[in-house]
This record gives C-alpha cells, structure tokens and sequence, in this order.
C-alpha cells in the first residue's frame, strides 16, 4: 500500500490542457524527494470538469485541484505531500468558500454517476483496478444465473433507452434480435459519435473500457451472438487503443474467448474504425460501413435485428447504453427504474459546452430541468452575459430559450419543443450569437454530411441552405420564412434516414423561436446579434476619432480615408468588414452598427441566379 | 508521381505484405485504405488500382468508397495537416475567425496545401475538445483556446 494516490485526469480536454506535462512533473520531482515509493500515480479517464482543466484528486483525503500548471507542481510535493498541508489556492473556490473536496464542488453535487460511475476513478488501462471496483460481476451473475430471456427482461423492466439519439427502447431492440434465429448473430457498439459538441462516448470509451465491453457482453449472451464489433470514429485514436489494450487483457485471462466462466458462452470481439462520415452513426449505415462499403443507409424494415451485418441479425447499441448494463445488473432493474421521470429512466451524460462556466461531462438523472443543468451544475453564463439559447441534439436537434428551462428532460419532451435528446450534446449560447447563422452552420453541416442516397435529403437540404445563405447576405425576401418551414417538414416526411429526418430541425426550431431574428434579417437587412458580416456596417466616430490614421494604414482594401482635421471616414462600399480597424483603433472609435449601410443596400438586390 | 506509377518500389512492397496480413479480417477494404494513405500520405489512382487487384475488388467500388469518406484524400497532402475544429463549440466561440487567421498567416484557402509542401489545411468535425473551444490540431497536439493571431503564427512557427 501506497501513502498517498494522486489521480491525475487524463482525458482528452486536459491532456491537451497539459496535464501529461504534469504528470512527468510529478515523477520527476517525487523522485528527487524520495517519495516515489510512497505516492501512487493514476491517470484516470475524464473527471469532468474539463474547464477547470488540468484537474487532480489526492486520496485519502479526496482534496480536488482544478487549473494545475506544471510550476504548481512543486508546491503540492513539498506542501501537501511532505507537510499533509494541502495547497488552498489550487482549490475550487465558490462565493469566497474553499471547496476543499469534489463532493462541496456544486458542479458534482446535482449530478448522479451510473454510466460515468468509474470514470476518472480508475486507471482505464489496469483490468485488476476496473476488476476491484465490481468489474465483471455483472456478466458472472447473467451468465451463471440467467437464462437469455431473464437478461431481456431485466432490461425491459429498467425502462432502459437508447442513449445515442433515438430512445429506442433497449430490452425491445434486444427481444428482436433474440426471437430471430440464427446460425450466427452480431452485436455492435456504436462508437462512431459523430455530433459536433458530444463526447461522451470518446471519454467512456478513454475512461471505462472495460465496462463498455461488459456491457457489450451481456448484450450479446442476450440475444445469443458470439461476436462484437466496435465501431469508432477515427478521430478518437486514444480510445480504439484503450478498447483494443482492454480486450488484449481480457482475452489473456479467459474473459474473451471459448467457454467464457466455464459457461456455453463464447464471445469475442474487434474494432473497426471510421472514416469520417456522419451518416456512418445510423445503424444500417454503420453496419455498410464495416461491410467495406459506402456507409449509406438503407431502408428499415428489415431492421438490422432482423438482417443485418452480413445479413445475419445485429443488435446496435450505443456506448453509453452499453455502459449503463453492468449497473442495472449488478443494483437491479427497479434502482434504475427509480430515477427518472415518465418513460425517461435512470440518467443521461450530458457534454456541457459553449458559453457555460462549467464546460464539460456531466452525468444527471432524467428529469432534471434545463435550468439546473444550465445554471446549477454548468454554473452559469461567462462573462456576465445573458443566456439566449440552448442547442440541444446537435445537427438533429433544435434550440430551446429562456422560457423552456423549467421543462423537465425527457425524450418525449425535448421531442415535443422541436429539439431532440440526441447524443446529449448541450450548447449554451449567450447573447451574442445569432440564432439564424447557428441554423446555417447546423444546415452546413447536415449538407455536407448527406450520405447522397435519398433525394430530399440531398438536394432539399440544399435548397434550405441557399435560402438561409441569401437570408444571411442580405438577399433574404418576403416568402422565405414560409419556404423554409415548407421544405423543411417535406424533408423530414420523405427522407430515408434519421439524419434527413432531423436535418431540418435547426432551422424550424429557431425559426419557432426567433422568428424577429429572421425577419430583422430579411426585412431589415440587419443582423442584430452583429454576426453576419452581410448585415452590419463599420462607422468611425468622428467625435472619439484622433485621426491617427492607423485605421487607413491597417485596411487591407485601403477604403479607409482622411486626415488628421477631418478625421477618418471608410467607404461602405469597399469595405470588406475584417474589422481590422476596430482592432488596431485606439481609442475604440470605430462602432459596430447592425444593419446594412443605406450605400450598400441598393448593390444586393437579389439577382436571378440567388433566387430559389 | 513517377513513384507512384512504379509498383516495384518499396511503399508497394509495404502495401501488399499489410494486404495479405489484413486478408484475414472479413471486408477489409476500409481498414486496408487507411494503411494505404498511411503509406503515401493520400491515395491516388494506382494506389486505388493497386489495391483492387490485390484485393480482387472492382476499382470503381474502391473509388466510390475513398470520395465517400472525408477520412480519405486523393490529393497530396502536407507534412503537417492542420485539422481546424468546425464542431459547434468551437464554431460559437470562434472557429472561423481561427481558420481566417492561419489562412492569412500561409496564404491557403481550406482545403489547400502550402507550395513547400508543410501544411494542409483542412477541417474536422468535432474532436470533442469542446472544453477548449476554439481549438485546432495538428498530428496529435492539441491546441485549445486560440484567441489571437500571435498564438497561431506561436504554433505555426514550431513546425518550420
């Protein structure tokens, strides 16, 4: 036994925070102590508060430090390692109160970890630690006391969803696969997290390999299949290692393999990477995909549960809904059941990004309402800012404001306000965005990522974006709202797959919510978050103006004029709006004025061409 | 280019021992592709024509494959891709300002290789780093909150 065990975070926000740096800090300073013996050093999968990054725990004592830098290190060696006097300033500080431990930090104090439960506890790379915390108990219990249709049941009873978008119900899915027979079955683990903003998965795949493939198991007794596939987005290196690393140690020891716990069962499974495409997250896609082929979508039925990879019947689940299994078999059906609201049981990660205090992976119960996601556990608006807008499901979902915050989260009714549960991906948005690009980015992305099969998908989303694109330079015109709502719930009617029935969302949502937005855009030509350069215009206060001539010297298309009695004027026309000259300005004399300048506004009336 | 059209030389001999290897995995035209851009940096025609013989896959359900996935380019790529994060995060607290900066700073639009052959720059979605938006990558650094131009041409500078 070690005296002391120092948790370092090593997810990916705060390795590239730095803390790797931190950590050979560390060593190399215990060594010159003489303390190498004594203290422990994990590094841990994600803890969470990423902002706080680089982030540490020191056990017994469960002291939390948040923003180490490697110059801190020395501190915590000699104070609180040699001395036992922990360093106070590298703690969290909440209204001028030292939180000393991660159970006083608000950020953790809402949240209830199931999925998450090891996360940032244990070395994801030691199978005897993943082991000690209850590892494998689950699968020992299902495989050596259960029939398969037990196992269903005990899913079905747990109310357990379909965490990666969907909310498809598990133990349903699973009861297909098993009613189909067949010589053989498949189970894959969709990994392949594709939504902007999400990252859930990436960090229970880093964190928790092992309970993933648990999960995976019990999965795959249940429905009867012998072999696993792990589908994972190519831009997670560290995760295809730790999952490849975790089952190289299990097959070692007999946990993958023939005749696993002396039982009938034999499973074993491999990883297949991605290579980036989007639609790749839908599972008929997914499955095209590890076939070799081009990952586009098929028609359901039939369902994969019903023929699917290699046209043997597959049952994809989620990361994050196989990490949820290992807890609901180990605690039962009813604690899981007992969290949660309505249809919506037990818990749901949540990456929390954007203009929120507390950026990171948190993991809530069901239920909780938008506000203490927002304001409680994410702590707030930055800078003193007001909220406008939360994106919720990212290019699938929609945005909800002020006025939706009190709604508890649910599948059903996330669903029923135009935005959707998604991968869990939330994006806080404050006052200086505007809500009309944010569509326009989310369409951009929907375009870009159509697999090209279907044809409302393919060009009807294109359609919606050359709107939305005369709409944000200034050609929007009267019909145009009215033309995006039609297109739009044509798109989601005749398209063949999720991401064309959703691709629309963005758009409708803000459309629902801040139609003043679109119309200032349209019939103002105004942008009035200031976003869209189309619709804004550069002006020098003459009065602040020292005509120091800096401006004009920093135009990069020189229309930027005068001299120092008559001060400096910049010619609408030319201006490229790079906003260079309010960068350099002393004096902060250059205004920021929404709305397109009157010289400008006669040299874009729509064109022919623009017209959709 | 004449490399490439030459199957005798040694990234050829490299290719096929890492196809028979791979021949043992059911479909492996995905993962052999990814070796394969390993090897060249990206994947021109004859590497394409390369590995359908190899392979015994018809050349055109190859091609369809490489220009589904943005993982795959057939235009050469720089010594140092800089992958700049589109995702949302990063988006609302400024990836487009970052991607005028390093624009700016090497004279190539997205997509765009520099003529000294160090830098590509090109985009991705997510790298799930959201806690740092705005961030961008290059190899398997991570960069995060970017703000000025001063720390991008910081970086830049160390991979000259």
């Amino acid at each position: 036994m070690k005296r002391i065990d120092l948790l370092i975070c090593c997810g990916s926000g705060c390795v590239s925070a730095g803390s790797l740096k931190i950590k050979n800090k560390f060593i190399e300073l215990l060594e010159a102590n003489d303390l190498r013996s004594e203290v422990n050093i994990i590094e841990t999968g994600c803890m969470g508060p990423c902002d706080f990054g680089p982030v540490m725990m020191v056990y017994p004592e469960g002291v939390f430090y948040q923003k180490v830098t490697v110059d801190d290190v020395e501190e915590i060696v000699t104070e609180h390692f040699l001395k036992g006097r922990p360093v106070q300033r590298l703690m969290v500080t909440e209204d001028d109160k030292l939180k000393a431990t991660k159970k006083e930090i608000p950020f953790y104090q809402k949240q209830v970890k199931v999925a998450l439960e090891n996360c940032g506890h244990i070395d994801p790379e030691s199978m005897d630690e993943y082991i000690a915390t209850g590892g494998f108990e689950a699968i020992g219990k299902v495989l050596s006391e259960m029939s398969q249709q037990e196992t269903i049941d005990v899913v079905k009873d747990s109310g357990l969803r379909g965490r990666g978008g969907g909310g498809f119900p598990t133990g349903l899915k699973w009861q297909f696969g098993f009613n189909n027979k067949a010589d053989q079955k498949y189970i894959i683990c969709n990994a392949d997290e594709g939504d902007p903003g999400a990252f859930m998965d990436r960090s229970l795949l880093e964190g928790d390999p092992y309970r993933v493939i648990e999960g995976m198991m019990i999965a795959a007794y249940a429905i009867g299949a012998s072999r696993g596939y792990f589908y994972i987005r190519a831009e997670y290196p560290l995760a295809i290692k730790r999952i490849k690393l975790a089952m190289e140690q299990m097959r070692e020891v007999g946990l993958l393999g023939d005749n696993i716990f002396g039982s009938a069962f034999s499973f074993d499974a491999e990883v297949r990477t991605g290579a980036g495409a989007f639609v790749c997250g839908e599972e008929t896609a997914l499955i095209h995909s590890i076939e070799g082929m081009r990952g586009q979508p098929t028609p359901k039925p039939p369902f994969p549960a019903e023929r699917g990879l290699w046209d043997k019947p597959t049952v994809v689940n989620n990361v994050e809904t196989l990490a949820n299994l290992t807890s609901i078999y180990n605690k039962g059906a009813e604690w899981f059941a007992s969290m949660g609201v309505g249809k919506s049981k037990g818990t749901k990660v949540f990456a929390l990004t954007g203009d929120v205090k507390n950026t990171g992976l948190v993991e809530v119960p069901m239920g909780i309402t938008l506000r203490d996601l927002i304001f409680e556990v994410g702590g707030g608006i930055t800078n003193g800012r007001k909220f406008k807008a939360v994106q919720l499901g990212g290019p699938s979902g929609g945005c909800l404001t002020e006025k939706d915050l009190d709604t508890p989260i649910t599948y059903e009714s996330l669903l029923e306000k135009g935005a959707m549960m998604g991968s869990g991906g939330v994006i806080v948005m404050n006052d200086t965005n505007c809500m009309v690009n944010v569509a326009k980015f989310f369409l951009d992305f929907s375009v870009e990522e159509s697999c090209g099969k279907c044809f409302p998908c393919r060009l009807g989303l294109k359609q919606m974006y050359g709107i939305m694109e005369n709409i944000t330079s200034g050609k929007g015109k009267e019909g145009d709202i009215e033309e995006l709502i039609r297109l739009g719930n044509d798109i989601k009617k005749a398209s063949l797959c999720g991401l064309g029935q959703t691709a629309p969302n963005p758009v409708l949502s803000t459309i629902r919510y801040f139609r003043e937005e679109y119309d200032a855009h349209i019939k103002n030509k105004s942008c009035p978050a200031k976003v869209c350069t189309s619709l804004i215009h550069f002006d020098i206060d003459k009065s602040k103006c020292i005509g120091c001539s800096l401006c004009a010297r920093k135009c990069p298309v020189n229309c930027i004029t005068g001299n120092r009695e008559d001060k400096y004027t910049i010619h609408q026309l030319d201006c490229i709006k790079c906003g260079n000259c309010d960068d350099v300005c002393p004096v902060h004399a250059v205004n920021i004025i929404p709305g397109m300048h009157y010289e400008t506004l006669s040299a874009v009336q729509p064109t022919k061409k623009d017209t959709y | 280019m004449s490399q490439i059209a030459n199957y005798d030389n040694q990234m050829y001999k490299e290719l096929k021992e890492i196809i028979s290897e791979k021949k043992k995995i059911r479909n492996p035209l995905i993962e052999v592709l990814r070796e394969a851009q390993a090897i060249f940096g990206y994947l021109p025609i004859e590497v394409q024509q390369f590995i359908s013989s190899e392979l015994d896959v018809p050349l055109n359900k190859i091609y369809g494959v490489v220009t589904f996935y943005n993982f795959f380019s057939m235009k050469p790529r720089g010594k140092y891709v800089i992958n700049v994060c589109t995702g949302t995060a990063c988006y609302v607290k400024g990836a487009p300002r970052i991607i005028q900066m390093i624009s700016e700073e090497l004279g190539i639009e997205m997509g765009e290789t520099t003529k000294d052959g160090q830098f590509t720059l090109s985009a991705v979605r997510c790298v799930g780093a959201c806690s740092l938006a705005p961030v961008f990558v290059i190899g398997e650094e991570t960069y995060g909150r970017i703000e000025t131009k001063a720390q991008v041409v910081d970086i830049l500078n160390q991979y000259h």
